[in-house]
């Protein structure tokens, strides 16, 4: 087995993204059973929020080839 | 994991695949695999697209019900939500085009035969987002002017003093610089790690199966090996239907952000 110690160190780095984005659809889960005629003001939300926090483990991705 | 593990058991020589792998040799001249897949969508969508509209009846054929509901959809839920009932129709034939370039390409990662995603290169992704950049910019540009603009997308409201020493390069690096990266560096990377997986439990299974030495364990990581490959598989199908929406989405609500009024 090869390889570089910045593909590890982006696995552990996808834990923080991974969980952001957990954590932002299950609070657009819960609205939209709170409250299903908002589902589509909630759902450009989420969706933002979604690609905020999954930029960070796509700038670690970029990183880890480049550094 | 457990193939992985059973790879290193096995003690062959097997070599792992890795992005060397993306490197397909040109076909003929300096053309390369992905252009011809992106030039095949073109035509493909060209045609398809094409036989939906020609025969347009108020009763819908089969072929035109199915290009009515995706037309609908890119319409309705992503161009008219996002972008405001005001503005949302011209932007409309960008977004339906975008969406079914993207899924098209995607779907030819699963099509045996091409089975080559084309945005699993980089290249081709940057140039779809410098698109999508190049339009949302402009439109900005168009309804506030330059200056305008810059204020309009630099400057949240009710930020005031103090604050806008900090907000201000934080909001331009977001919104202008970070903004088109991560939306090539999303549709590169799904479709790049999707294919990786799918090419690793393919050659692991046949490694196991038909090159390692035949023992009951190497047996059962090279069948379970091809059980995954199709488990990917069946989540690829998902995958990059997913990228191709969030990417049409996206760059629906930057066209929306750019072009909303003074708040």
């Amino acid at each position: 087995m090869e390889g570089t110690l910045n593909m590890l160190g982006y696995g552990v780095a996808t834990i923080g993204p991974g969980i952001a984005v957990g954590l932002i659809f299950a609070a657009y889960i819960n609205g939209v059973a709170r409250q299903p005629e908002a589902q589509g003001r909630l759902q450009t939300i989420a969706i933002l929020g979604f690609a905020l926090a999954e930029a960070l483990a796509i700038i670690g991705i970029a990183l880890a080839f480049a550094l | 994991m457990i193939a992985a593990n059973l790879i290193a058991a096995a003690g062959g020589s097997f070599t792992p695949p890795g992005p060397a792998d993306f490197n397909l040799p040109p076909v003929f001249g300096e053309v390369t695999k992905p252009m011809i897949l992106l030039t095949l969508s073109a035509v493909f969508i060209f045609v398809l697209t094409y036989a939906m509209a020609r025969r347009a009846a108020i009763v819908p054929g089969r072929l035109q019900f199915a290009g009515e509901v995706v037309y609908g959809g890119v319409r309705n839920t992503i161009a008219r939500d996002n972008i405001g009932s005001e503005h949302y129709m011209r932007f409309v034939p960008y977004l339906f085009s975008l969406f079914l370039f993207v899924l098209v390409n995607n779907y030819f990662g699963l099509i045996p035969l091409l089975q080559f995603p084309s945005f699993s290169r980089s290249g081709m992704a940057y140039g779809l987002a410098l698109l999508s950049w190049l339009l949302y910019n402009g439109v900005g540009m168009w309804k506030h002017g330059f200056l305008g603009y810059l204020k309009h997308t630099c400057i949240p409201a009710g930020v005031s003093g103090l604050m806008l020493v900090i907000i201000v390069p934080l909001e331009f690096f977001s919104n202008i610089l970070v903004r088109p990266v991560t939306l090539a560096l999303r549709l590169f990377a799904n479709m790049f790690a999707g294919h990786l997986l799918l090419i690793l439990f393919a050659l692991g299974g046949e490694y196991l199966l038909f090159e390692a030495n035949a023992s009951v364990m190497n047996i059962f990581g090279g069948v379970m090996s091809f059980v995954m490959f199709f488990g990917i598989t069946v989540l690829e199908l998902l995958v990059m239907f997913l990228q191709a929406y969030v990417f049409t989405l996206l760059t629906a609500m930057y066209v929306g952000g750019a072009v909303a009024d003074e708040h």
